[in-house]
């Protein structure tokens, strides 16, 4: 008789995998993808490329050459993932060495320092993106405008967060004239990192993860919610602060929130932890675009909140069955 | 819907032998009975090598209050009394009885015909947990506890409701589905035993939403007893689980242990079990048969077989096409809490609710990744637990954040493992954890005890 495999219980599983979650966040972030070629055009296409294989590349050269690992985990899906999160965080005309050198601190640094998947305690990408950002800060900073389709000729302009911050370090709410309609910054004709700009492709990405359950809505609609309360409360106090229609539809909010913020491994682990961590960023992201020193606050908030989720975790337990309420 | 508030999975239901009748199993040539077929104390052999007996014959009796006796399911000549391999994977004490014909003890009423409650004015509830008691009745979903221990409540302790346990969440077995559309009626005036045995006005049928036809039957036949309600239940896995049936059924949470279900006024008793007590007390017969369920995606006739305790599940397996060519795993129970066997001569007992047979694909388990964080499994915990902490506690020995994070609350139901993208063998690690964090409380009981 053939032999029996033994092992303990449970014997079936979901089929759930890792593969089928990172590919899942992939897959939503198609639209907003489609939307970057087709505000940016070439310029986009180089900037994801170089990225993605950047990505790609470093986590198989750190894995195979410096950590010796036998099994690879380039396939996982989670360096593609760093990539593409790493490129729609820039903008379209950053020179190809600048995005290498991001790549190779985001995967390197971000990742693979700490053990690889799942031990790093700050976002991948953002670190790679805060890196560039204080390293090269006028590369990092002159946005193309929309529609602005080549790569080294691209047209750079102001963005709605240069718009809002000069306003305010002005005192000057007629600056505000010049923020483009609600409308346009809903499907992304305007200014900014080349992911970033249509916040509509990117809520449509949302869904599709609240859908698929690979996230809860808890982190997008916490930190949503916090930064148009108080991006309303601010603008009633002074017309200098932006409507927080604009404030919440600008700069990397939607991606953060959507994308950045909702990365497992960097999330709190309980619905009530992640509402904790989500109202936090959204008032962190309100706080330094307001009064702080960079026009945009989401990256900075992401990670500062990344900083805490140790202590959030420990903190938010889930309640146990039985418990009685208190 | 009614359901459980916390948690949950849904597994592919794939209960392929749902329609299938059940049929009588062939007398097996040799019965092995273990003195094990329960929770407590074992059974004491009371026959020796070559003792003759028939059906109905007491071959072990109860080890202890917190036992069960045990008796021949079959006619024959004791060959033996000696270890033999049990459900448990171990070895363990034994009788084994050589089947000569299908002789039965002239006590046992092998008539067919109803008995109900008000033809039989002169049981009281003492009657009746006795008569469960010399049954060797016990939980018969799978956890084998015995039945008369939990219809007799410590002191101080007054039970309010019998909930019955028909919800079968476990995916593939089909066996209490089955018996409810073939024996509602003993069903029935098995639970109103069990509530005068308890003393309850009010008895819940908990039925999950898969077996509508089940749930339509026994409201047709519950008619006739308004303090017995069938509950239709949303379908959600461990909807089985003691705790989660009592939060689903009545909306009340039983505590962490020690504390049990009659600490909420809940005695809960799976249908299989009501069917048992039944034929028991109306029928004078004790246990020594039960349905179970043959199934598997290879077998080629899915079954639902009435076996008398003894039979070698081999013999099971022949009766349902034989085991399949590309037999992996061979599982004593369901996909999710079931044991994997190590051979196929162990003879089946009480709590043998299904054979899963699963080929070799389906049998083995995916690459373990690391850990991503994505935290499915807390989400997916019945018991509001944090499995992927209690893991890694585990891993690393460290027992008391393992207690601190409430590792002995686990009911080992496997969907956090189940759920796992990373296919971590979170419930391997916690299992180890539980064990080794209940032994520190036990032998720290025992210190504190021996200071005074």
């Amino acid at each position: 008789m053939n032999k029996l495999i033994v092992s303990l219980s449970p014997h079936v599983h979901s089929g759930d995998s890792v593969e089928k979650n990172m590919y899942g966040v992939v897959i939503a972030l198609v639209p907003a993808l489609l939307c970057s070629l087709w505000f940016f055009g070439m310029g986009a296409a180089v900037v994801l490329l170089t990225s993605v294989c950047a990505c790609v590349f470093f986590e198989w050269a750190i894995g195979r050459f410096i950590l010796g690992r036998k099994e690879l985990t380039v396939t996982d899906g989670s360096a593609v993932l760093t990539g593409l999160l790493l490129g729609f965080n820039l903008p379209s005309n950053l020179p190809v060495w600048i995005i290498i050198i991001g790549a190779l601190v985001a995967i390197g640094v971000g990742k693979m320092t700490f053990g690889g998947l799942g031990q790093n305690p700050f976002n991948p990408a953002l670190v790679g993106r805060v890196f560039l950002l204080i390293s090269f800060p006028v590369a990092m900073t002159s946005w193309p405008e929309s529609g602005s389709m080549g790569y080294s000729d691209a047209v750079t302009g102001a963005t709605p967060l240069f718009i809002m911050s000069q306003a305010i370090s002005n005192q000057d709410a007629s600056l505000l004239a010049e923020l483009p309609s609600a409308l346009d910054m809903l499907i992304g004709r305007t200014g900014g990192s080349l992911g970033e700009v249509s916040a509509l492709a990117l809520m449509l990405g949302c869904c599709y993860m609240i859908w698929k359950k690979i996230i809860t809505w808890h982190i997008p609609v916490s930190i949503l919610c916090t930064v148009f309360v108080l991006a309303g409360l601010l603008h009633l106090v002074s017309p200098v602060y932006a409507d927080p229609v604009s404030v919440v539809l600008s700069g990397g909010l939607m991606l953060g929130a959507c994308f950045m913020a909702t990365d497992y491994v960097t999330s709190p682990m309980t619905p009530g932890g992640q509402i904790i961590y989500g109202v936090a960023i959204g008032f962190l992201t309100v706080v330094i675009r307001a009064w702080g020193a960079y026009p945009e606050g989401m990256s900075f908030a992401i990670l500062i909140m990344n900083a805490f989720v140790p202590l959030i975790n420990t903190y938010c337990k889930p309640k146990l069955f039985g418990e009685v309420k208190k | 819907m009614k359901t459980f508030r916390i948690g949950g999975v849904h597994p592919a239901e794939n209960k392929l032998s749902a329609a299938a009748p059940i049929r009588e199993a062939a007398l097996p040539k040799q019965a092995v009975f273990s003195m094990f077929q329960h929770i407590g104390a074992p059974a004491v052999p009371v026959v020796k090598k070559g003792d003759k007996v028939k059906v109905g014959t007491l071959l072990g009796e109860a080890g202890g209050f917190v036992s069960a006796p045990v008796y021949s399911s079959v006619s024959g000549t004791v060959s033996k009394v000696d270890v033999a391999l049990d459900a448990s994977d171990t070895r363990r004490m034994a009788v084994y009885v050589d089947v000569e014909g299908d002789e039965w003890e002239e006590s046992i009423d092998r008539s067919t015909d109803l008995v109900k409650l008000s033809d039989r004015p002169d049981l009281d509830a003492k009657t009746i947990v006795e008569k469960v008691k010399q049954a060797g009745i016990v939980g018969m979903g799978g956890a084998t506890f015995p039945t008369h221990v939990k219809l007799s409540p410590p002191p101080g302790q007054k039970a309010e409701c019998v909930i019955i346990n028909a919800v079968e969440c476990e995916p593939y077995l089909t066996a209490d589905h089955r018996l409810m559309m073939e024996k509602a009626d003993e069903i029935l005036v098995g639970i109103q035993l069990l509530m005068k045995a308890v003393g309850v006005e009010k008895g819940y049928v908990g039925i999950e939403m898969n077996k509508p036809d089940a749930i339509t039957l026994m409201q047709k036949k519950a008619e006739k007893y308004p303090n017995i309600e069938i509950v239709p239940l949303k379908v959600k896995y461990p909807q089985g689980g003691e705790k989660q049936l009592i939060d689903a059924v009545i909306g009340r949470q039983v505590p962490a242990p020690p504390a049990i279900p009659i600490n909420v006024g809940a005695v809960v008793q799976n249908v299989g079990t009501a069917f048992a007590v039944y034929e028991a007390v109306m029928k004078n017969k004790p246990l020594i048969a039960r349905v179970i369920t043959v199934t598997g995606k290879s077998v080629k006739q899915p079954s639902n077989l009435w076996a008398r305790l003894g039979t070698p599940f081999r013999q099971l397996i022949d009766e349902c096409g034989g085991l399949p060519e590309d037999t992996g795993k061979v599982i004593g129970g369901g996909p999710m809490m079931g044991k994997a066997l190590i051979s196929l001569d162990i003879p089946m007992t009480k709590g043998s609710s299904g054979l899963l047979i699963m080929n070799g694909q389906e049998a083995r388990r995916g690459e373990t990744r690391p850990c991503i964080r994505c935290a499915k499994c807390v989400s997916a915990c019945p018991m509001g637990l944090e499995p992927f902490l209690l893991s890694a506690l585990s891993s690393q020995h460290m027992w008391d954040g393992a207690e601190k994070n409430n590792i002995t609350s686990c009911i080992e139901c496997g969907s956090c493992a189940f759920t796992c993208p990373s296919h971590r063998p979170l419930l391997d690690m916690i299992r180890l954890g539980k064990t080794t964090v209940m032994g520190i409380i036990k032998t720290r009981a025992a210190e504190n005890a021996a200071k005074k």
